[in-house]
């Protein structure tokens, strides 16, 4: 008897343990939370920022072609707050190339707007032409890596639902199925997030098929200005089995970018003191 | 349907077990774990991945990224050096079977002073067709072309300035050009040259003045710089006098003026649309008249007004651009030897098509104006011009092997004229400093005398090599 007592003691017990971490569980943060966290982290820390990048791309045969490019980019929203997201916005975009040759002092220039089509611009050094260019669809490769254009801007929120799957010491599982799929090659794909930065760790896409073939791997992180940044991060095709790394440098914050930087007038004269 | 439903139930049971399938990250560098002792997941359920450099737990030892940067050097240098060949597909009475073949070094100097940059990019040419020319900076013979040499300040906030040799563009255009009355070189441009020496180099003053209402350039050519015209010399044309398709037996001889030029546009963005308005007075850049008495073709004076707008529709960029040219030593058109003047307007729009495939269409209209007294003082027996010239143009680019194979058509057809012009090509990145070219430019047109008809003995291929640096 005096057993049975106990038991039913431990099982209450038990059960009010159980329900205590049921509570933790509501208190964490909803799969959106976590996704928009993961949104301002990845693209909208601080009002303006700037890198250096290389990108080594290596195809099957490992042959590598590279590319180095300055990033500049300005946020519209005044503000980095998470409240109601009034960080997400417009942004601004100046990507000045050195590397490989052909591309020397060339210019790409986009004014982002999410859930719509980007203002694209490119200048031509050598013709002194500054071109516009049609939005094309985002997910082709951005400069020949395996990296989308999208991968590098940003996918707009709204583009997928989100599903946290699961949750561990160190990272929520997302899961992320497109709203539209016949707009995209994948099926889905699955976000491993930080816990402590809300950095995504590891993003996996999955065919339509079902089939893992493509990952996106986060290297290397630095805090640089308080911000915890991605500094180093690859992207591998199973299927072309071609692996793209890209490497940041001389990342900085608010650097006070002058609005006039996203116009002709910079396209065709670089603002060479905010892209050293 | 037994099947129908199966394979459902696997499409979608699938992609739902995956997650659990996959193996979670490891953090990189620079992010710590929380509490790691969960325990590891049973085989086969395998655990997450672990942290990257950086948030692993290790103290952060950030070796800060190492600055990649290429050692500050003075000044910075670049350029290539290629080789280019090509041969007329046909003979041609009037010029050499070889279209082009030479080899050129591209130096491109950069230095930056506290006040002010300086550029100086020159081309060292061998060239075996036209290799007896001297130097002419003007019109880019001889075994130096100077491309670009200027400096460049600004002296308050609001303006830059842009002092010495230089290459212009603006307008909206692709291939065609309203309101850029800068220098083009179309020789380059018709033997297969790379695109950018399609611009000849301006000696010119250029002024920019920024307000927040709208932008303002100002281009002062001290001395008139001509287009690198078509002579004979390399690609034949059809002469008028001659009555024929003529070269090198009937070289244009020109006689250029003194005078200056000055173009003026002033622009602004407003939402997504690039709005301009445009002006020009100088002369016609390639040969517009010709002395009875000197026998030598002239510069006929010219002013041009123009107008254009730039911006998104639909999926794709659509441009509207449109100029008057006004002939100004022929206003009322009644002077058979200098041209008439003239209202052109082009329409395009740009999209791309499928993943790596894009369309550009225009349509352009070269508007004669005066045309009863154009036709009723031509010299008997000439040919005369419609009053329309309507031309079309598609573009066509194709991007496959990741980007490095480039496949691109550009098309110009004239249903007036009853002419076009093809321009196939084929471009391969190598890997990061060689490119392998080939292409081609076809004119076809039934009539000697029309715009493209006339170059029909210019039928060329041609191929390159290139290594930048």
């Amino acid at each position: 008897m005096k057993k049975t007592v106990r038991n039913r003691l431990t099982t209450a017990l038990l059960s009010v343990g159980i329900l205590t971490a049921t509570n933790g569980a509501i208190a964490a943060p909803t799969a959106d939370e976590i996704v928009n966290r993961t949104n301002y982290v990845a693209y909208y820390q601080g009002q303006d920022g700037k890198a250096k990048v290389k990108m080594t791309i290596t195809d099957e045969q490992g042959r590598e072609r590279s590319r180095q490019f300055v990033i500049l980019r300005t946020d519209e929203p005044q503000t980095d707050s998470l409240e109601n997201n009034a960080y997400k916005g417009d942004q601004k975009m100046y990507v000045y190339f050195s590397r490989p040759a052909d591309v020397n002092k060339m210019v790409f220039m986009v004014w982002k707007h999410p859930g719509g089509n980007d203002d694209r611009w490119l200048y031509l050094p050598a013709l002194d032409l500054v071109k516009r260019i049609a939005s094309s669809d985002k997910r082709t490769s951005f400069v020949g890596s395996d990296f989308y254009y999208e991968d590098v801007s940003g996918r707009n929120l709204e583009d997928d639902h989100h599903e946290l799957v699961s949750t561990d010491d160190n990272y929520y599982v997302i899961k992320n199925t497109p709203v539209n799929p016949d707009l995209v090659e994948f099926s889905y794909y699955t976000m491993y997030i930080h816990k402590e930065t809300f950095l995504p760790i590891q993003t996996e896409y999955y065919d339509k098929n079902g089939v893992l073939y493509r990952t996106n791997k986060t290297l290397k992180v630095d805090t640089i200005e308080g911000f915890p940044t991605v500094t180093k991060s690859s992207m591998e095709n199973l299927k072309t089995k071609s692996t793209t790394l890209m490497e940041y440098s001389k990342v900085s914050y608010n650097l006070g970018l002058p609005k006039e930087i996203y116009t002709e007038r910079f396209l065709r004269k670089a603002p060479k003191k905010y892209l050293r | 349907m037994i099947r129908k439903s199966a394979l459902l139930t696997i499409l979608i049971a699938v992609p739902l077990a995956s997650p659990i399938q996959a193996a979670p990250p490891a953090l990189p560098s620079g992010l710590s774990s929380g509490s790691n002792n969960s325990p590891e997941m049973p085989a086969g359920l395998t655990s997450a991945p672990s942290l990257p450099a950086g948030l692993s737990n290790e103290s952060s030892t950030s070796d800060a990224f190492s600055n990649t940067d290429d050692s500050e050097m003075p000044f910075s240098i670049n350029g290539f050096w290629e080789a280019r060949g090509g041969h007329r597909t046909q003979s041609d009475p009037y010029e050499r079977g070889t279209s082009i073949g030479e080899t050129r070094l591209q130096l491109e100097m950069q230095k930056e002073f506290e006040h002010f940059t300086a550029n100086l990019t020159t081309d060292l040419l061998y060239d075996t067709v036209d290799r007896d020319r001297h130097i002419d900076l003007e019109q880019g013979t001889g075994w130096l072309d100077l491309r670009e040499a200027n400096v460049e300040f600004s002296p308050v906030d609001l303006l830059d300035i842009k002092l010495g040799r230089q290459i212009l563009t603006w307008g909206t255009g692709d291939l065609l050009f309203i309101n850029d009355m800068f220098s083009k070189d179309w020789n380059s441009f018709f033997i297969g040259r790379d695109e950018e020496y399609l611009k000849a180099p301006s000696d010119a003053i250029k002024t920019s003045f920024f307000t927040s209402v709208a932008n303002i350039d100002l281009i002062i050519n001290p001395k008139f710089d001509a287009d690198r015209y078509i002579d004979g010399r390399r690609i034949s044309y059809y002469n008028p006098v001659m009555g024929e398709i003529s070269g090198q037996n009937a070289v244009i001889e020109t006689d250029q003026p003194d005078g200056s030029e000055v173009s003026v546009r002033i622009y602004q963005t407003v939402g997504a649309y690039e709005l301009a308005v445009y002006g020009y007075d100088g002369y016609w850049k390639s040969p517009g008249g010709f002395d009875m008495t000197t026998g030598l073709a002239t510069f006929p004076e010219l002013a041009v007004y123009g107008a254009s707008a730039r911006g998104p529709l639909s999926k794709g960029i659509a441009n509207i651009e449109m100029g008057y040219y006004d002939s100004k030593e022929d206003s009322s058109g009644d002077d058979p030897l200098i041209n008439n003047s003239e209202f052109r307007f082009l329409a395009g729009y740009e999209q791309e098509l499928i993943k790596d495939l894009t369309m550009g269409i225009q349509y352009y209209l070269e508007w004669l104006m005066d045309y009863d007294n154009y036709r009723d003082t031509l010299p008997i027996g000439s040919h005369s011009r419609d009053e329309y010239r309507h031309l079309l143009t598609t573009r066509l680019t194709w991007l496959t092997l990741n980007q490095n194979l480039q496949w691109s058509l550009f098309v110009f057809y004239s249903p007036s004229d009853n002419d076009a012009y093809l321009r196939p090509k084929v471009n391969y990145k190598i890997d990061d400093h060689w490119t392998a070219e080939a292409g081609g430019n076809f004119f076809i047109g039934k009539q000697d005398y029309t715009f493209f008809g006339q170059f029909k003995q210019n039928n060329n291929l041609f191929a390159s090599i290139r290594y930048g640096f």
